[in-house]
């Protein structure tokens, strides 16, 4: 009987150093010979933080931790391989305090924002909250995965707490009819709600960066929409593109178009008088600047791309 | 004179507690404590009267010992004891109608203390990531118990416009938590393994039992009338409060999720009706600004302390932190024996 156990035991020490060796060699080659046992004693540490909910997510649902190791490192690979995405005036973002980075929005499906994100992490080095529209957080795993990734609702009171908080938060004012739109209207910008955004940074005194994104417009071309079927899914549209829903999955590969994101000079809103931010004209006149500007990045972007694809 | 506080719903274990408490506090004469039952802990100096809110005997006893300040804490009965739904709903809107009628009549009344709940908030997508207490539900509960607050809250703001001599202060507490607390939330969470809405892991907030007790007796003595959110600082999801239990989770559509729950008797006490999957869907976040600057009234624990001061005295799961841990120390100790004694 002992010495059968004593067998067992010395078996089981076996194969459990064999488990070590081989976890050894494996991470020797994913981290290098030199930083994988740091590395390996932080992916421990990682993921018993995740099993044991020993992490930290802030009101609104947003989890660096989540956000950091996950999302940002599954979109970078798109953003840099697939898309190619060249930045500009990243300094334009400013390093503390709240401000608004306003956006054109296109793509039938919101990769800019995403893109966008990814971007101002990579390059400033902050946040980017997300603003969003309900839509997204009545979509399971969407919603979860928009509210863990820093997205809130598009709501004045959201955009305002968080800008007070000394956040930076993005907004897409052209909503579904930005994103939604036929290719054949690709660069033109929509109308840009009623300026609520505008009316936030008003209120709160931060910055509006402008920011224009060239590239998205052509990853699903949008040449049709199923308006019975949305109507019935309740959506804005149900996608027709070149691809989708012809072939299925396959079609629901973005196209790799060539991107440029380009954040202006911020636009101050602190000098205007208190009470600015419930002058309906001021708010227009505002709305109506960044959207200018937008356009006008927009198409010297254009110009400077030399083809869709390159 | 002291004061003349009567509190209503003693009989559950919550309501007892916040009587036999604030019979002790120095400028408090006398205390009545009313419900159907009695309470099984001891009141020690309450005066319990047995007694049934949606009947107009409440009235004499307000007016018999010339009471001033009325705590209603019977308005929604957060337990699983209390009985079949629709009955609870019923208790709770009648009898707050009665009880406020009565207080009407009474013109020794001073003030009123009402606890309601967050569940006023309903959960919906288009809800903004905190409730402050201006704003309206963007979808105004349509069942359940959420319906049932709305109603009293509704019969409360009446009988303020109809006594404005009487200051009333309506606190909406977020989830009560706390090591002595049985709620459904609580029932819930502490089953074996825990059914989530898929694909959805909402923000919860929680209130700490003690927290809720302490707000509840400020406010009887403050006189401070308004509306206010009650919670701890903060949020945690779902499924990371389920994984500070150690309990594993699955995720279940929200319709066999309420299949589910009505078929196995586990879930029957853990609550799982339309309004509640709402809940677990969405989840909610309140704005306390108020409640600090205005009510004066700050809580000694945080959602997440909360929570964990309930999580230290439950049955721990079968993923508990610390043998996760203790995994984790095996793993680099069997690791750094492969460095040393390993083939390289």
């Amino acid at each position: 009987m002992g010495d059968g156990d004593g067998q067992d035991t010395l078996r089981a020490e076996q194969s459990a150093d064999e488990i070590a060796d081989s976890v050894v060699d494996a991470a020797r080659e994913v981290f290098g010979d030199d930083l994988w046992e740091r590395r390996l004693a932080e992916l421990l540490a990682f993921l018993r933080r995740r099993i044991t909910g020993a992490y930290e997510v802030d009101d609104f649902g947003f989890d660096v931790e989540f956000t950091e190791r996950f999302l940002l490192n599954a979109l970078r690979p798109l953003a840099e391989k697939w898309f190619r995405i060249d930045v500009r005036g990243a300094e334009n973002i400013p390093s503390v305090g709240g401000a608004l980075v306003v956006s054109n929005h296109s793509g039938t499906v919101p990769v800019d924002g995403l893109m966008t994100a990814l971007v101002v992490h990579d390059h400033a080095d902050r946040f980017l909250r997300m603003l969003g529209a309900d839509l997204v957080f009545r979509l399971p795993f969407i919603g979860e995965l928009a509210r863990k990734g820093g997205a809130t609702l598009a709501s004045t009171e959201d955009a305002e707490r968080l800008l007070s908080a000394d956040e930076l938060v993005g907004v897409w004012p052209e909503g579904y009819k930005g994103i939604g739109k036929p290719f054949s209207e690709r660069y033109r910008l929509q109308r840009f709600g009623r300026g609520g955004f505008v009316s936030a940074a008003l209120r709160t005194g931060v910055p509006i960066v402008p920011c224009s994104v060239v590239g998205a417009e052509e990853i699903f071309p949008l040449v049709g929409n199923i308006t019975s079927l949305a109507r019935l899914l309740r959506v804005p549209y149900i996608p027709v593109t070149p691809f989708f829903p012809w072939l299925g999955v396959l079609g629901m590969v973005p196209l790799p178009s060539k991107w440029l994101i380009e954040f202006g000079k911020p636009l101050r809103t602190d000098s205007y008088p208190a009470g600015s931010a419930d002058d309906a004209m001021l708010v227009r006149n505002v709305t109506d600047q960044v959207r200018e500007t937008i356009q006008q990045t927009l198409h010297s972007l254009l110009l400077y791309r030399e083809g869709v694809f390159s | 004179m002291g004061r003349v506080v009567l509190v209503t719903g003693v009989g559950r274990d919550f309501g007892g507690r916040f009587a036999s408490r604030i019979a002790k506090d120095p400028v408090v004469d006398r205390v009545i404590g009313v419900d159907v039952v009695p309470s099984r802990a001891d009141l020690g100096d309450v005066h319990f009267v047995r007694a049934d809110i949606r009947h107009p005997v409440i009235g004499k006893v307000i007016a018999d010992d010339k009471v001033d300040t009325v705590v209603h804490l019977g308005v929604i009965a957060t337990t699983s004891s209390a009985g079949r739904r629709a009955s609870m709903r019923e208790v709770s809107v009648v009898g707050s109608m009665q009880l406020l009628a009565a207080c009407q009549q009474a013109a020794s009344v001073e003030r009123l203390i009402v606890k309601s709940s967050a569940r006023v908030y309903g959960s919906s997508p288009s809800d903004p990531a905190k409730f402050s207490e201006d704003m309206s539900p963007q979808r105004i509960p349509s069942s359940g118990l959420g319906k049932a607050s709305v109603e009293v809250e509704g019969y409360v703001r009446g009988f303020a416009r109809r006594r404005p001599d009487v200051r009333v202060t309506l606190l909406r507490f977020a989830n009560l938590i706390g090591p002595q607390v049985d709620t459904m939330m609580a029932r819930y969470l502490e089953l074996p393994i825990v059914p989530t809405v898929l694909g959805f892991d909402p923000r919860l907030q929680f209130c700490h039992d003690e927290d809720a007790l302490d707000a509840l007796h400020h406010s009887s003595l403050a006189d401070v009338p308004g509306s206010f959110n009650v919670a701890g600082d903060h949020v945690l999801t779902l499924v990371q409060a389920v994984r500070r239990l150690g309990r594993p989770h699955i995720g279940v559509p929200p319709l066999a999720l309420g299949t589910l729950g009505s078929l196995i008797p586990q879930l029957r006490q853990a609550d799982l009706s339309a309004e509640q999957i709402l809940f677990l869907t969405y989840g909610r976040g309140l704005d306390t600004t108020a409640m600090r600057q205005n009510l004066g009234f700050e809580p000694k624990f945080t959602t997440p302390e909360a929570f964990g001061d309930f999580a230290a005295r439950s049955r721990p799961g079968a993923m508990h932190p610390e043998r996760v841990a203790e995994l984790e120390r095996q793993l680099a100790t069997l690791i750094a024996k492969g460095r040393i004694y390993g083939r390289r």
